[in-house]
């Protein structure tokens, strides 16, 4: 076993430290180390969007991250997403359009809606299918997510 | 996954000497998306990953008029395109980097990572063959300049020596009345590997009638992405036409060495060179008379 390493970082705002081996990736270190378990884990090499989070800003595959890279990091994750006023307007529309199934694609699909949204707040229905092409969901055939997505900015869906 | 040391040097001698001291054993990471799956899943062996991203000159993301473009091998996809003037600049650059993985891939995924990764399917070689790129190698000897057509030597292989690292790649200027295209066949819309991909530039006389010079690279369709001068050449001659297009698809495609995989068979990659190459050909030539 190699060394483990001290990293702080910052998570869903709260300053955080953790120690991890550097062969442990962001997505292990968030369920395991600081159980923050609601960001999931499905294919385990970023092709399928579950582990999804926002690391500085940016929305990435957190298994396709080593734990290790994010000192002095900030970083968002589903737990971050709500606010104590009650749930992000993404989460209120999932709920609102049933657009999950099993559940375990939706915390990498609101946080990368999210990531979406805070980019172009009022997206195109193609912009959102495109945006979202890197989150797999095996359930619902899409289109009620898209609808959620749309409907939480304020855009009516086509069709 | 296996255990691995990690090492974030600040300076390049110092990732240099990490990587002279390891050898084969110590493997580079820029954005991680495919070394940390590859080490996870057995593909790669690693005892010590040098993340480079906190080496400056990694990070470099520069445009001169008389230089050209300065992209830094940690460069990761988003800041590229992101860059309003390097994307008029290198379309065929942006087209590849716009389509590789999702939007969480483009987040970290760089451009040398890509490279150096040396898949023969990769989608920014092709791109950076038709734009020219050299590749900015530094080691224990100094530095040397590789033409990025000479870079992979074989799937998964480089010509980079013990101790050696990508630093940069280098592009020159566009020329004048110049446009490129990068496109791929893949049977998704979105999130996946090419079967072929095809690169392809030109720049137009003054008139913007004869191509003055071109370049068509290809990916998936041999060990190593290809530049095809022959296919290039074939445009050369008077006023491009839609004629130009058929001889230099046809010699396109036969300087691919395709084979058969899940992907596609050798008969179908080699139709697609032929279909994908007139394609990139009009879009570059469309985007030449733009300019």
């Amino acid at each position: 076993m190699t060394k483990k390493a001290h990293v702080q970082a910052t998570v869903n705002g709260q300053p955080v430290e953790f120690l991890c081996e550097p062969r442990q990736s962001l997505l292990e270190v968030l369920r395991d180390e600081l159980r923050l378990t609601g960001t999931k884990e499905g294919c385990n090499n970023g092709n399928c969007g579950a582990c999804n989070v926002l690391l500085d800003g940016r929305l990435v595959n957190s298994c396709c991250v080593l734990g290790v890279e994010v000192e002095g990091c900030q970083i968002t994750t589903i737990e971050g997403i709500a606010s104590p006023q009650g749930l992000h307007p993404l989460q209120q529309k999932f709920l609102e359009h049933a657009a999950l199934q099993c559940g375990i694609c939706t915390p990498g699909f609101i946080v990368a809606a999210k990531a979406l949204l805070d980019r172009h707040p009022r997206p195109t229905e193609y912009q959102v299918r495109h945006w979202l092409a890197g989150n797999l969901c095996r359930c619902t055939g899409y289109d009620k997510i898209i609808r959620a997505v749309l409907d939480a900015a304020g855009v009516a869906a086509s069709g | 996954m296996e255990p691995f040391d990690y090492a974030a040097p600040k300076t390049l001698n110092e990732a240099i000497a990490l990587l002279v001291e390891r050898g084969d054993r110590a493997r580079v990471l820029a954005g991680g998306t495919d070394i940390i799956v590859q080490v996870r899943e057995g593909r790669r062996h690693a005892d010590l990953l040098v993340d480079i991203k906190r080496i400056p000159e990694v990070n470099i993301l520069h445009y001169d008029p008389r230089e050209g473009l300065r992209l830094g091998a940690a460069v990761p996809c988003y800041r590229i395109y992101e860059d309003a003037d390097i994307a008029r600049l290198y379309p065929g650059l942006i087209d590849a980097v716009s389509l590789i993985g999702g939007i969480q891939i483009q987040s970290r995924a760089s451009v040398g990572g890509n490279l150096c990764n040396a898949s023969p399917a990769a989608d920014t070689v092709p791109a950076l063959i038709v734009h020219e790129a050299r590749c900015v190698v530094m080691g224990p000897a100094g530095q040397r300049l590789v033409p990025v057509e000479e870079f992979c030597v074989a799937p998964g292989r480089t010509v980079l020596g013990r101790g050696e690292l990508l630093v940069e790649l280098r592009l020159p200027p566009p020329r004048p009345h110049f446009g490129a295209h990068y496109l791929r066949f893949i049977p998704r819309n979105e999130m996946d590997i090419a079967v072929v991909g095809v690169g392809a530039a030109v720049a137009l006389d003054e008139r913007r009638e004869r191509c003055v010079q071109a370049r068509i690279g290809l990916a998936a369709v041999a060990p190593t992405p290809l530049l095809v001068p022959e296919a290039a050449a074939a445009l050369m001659d008077g006023p491009l036409t839609e004629s130009h297009f058929d001889r230099a698809a046809a010699l396109a495609q036969a300087a691919a060495r395709p084979i058969s995989d899940l992907r596609g068979d050798a008969a179908f990659r080699r139709h697609l060179v032929g279909v994908l190459t007139k394609r990139a050909l009009r879009t570059a030539l469309q985007r030449a008379r733009e300019t």
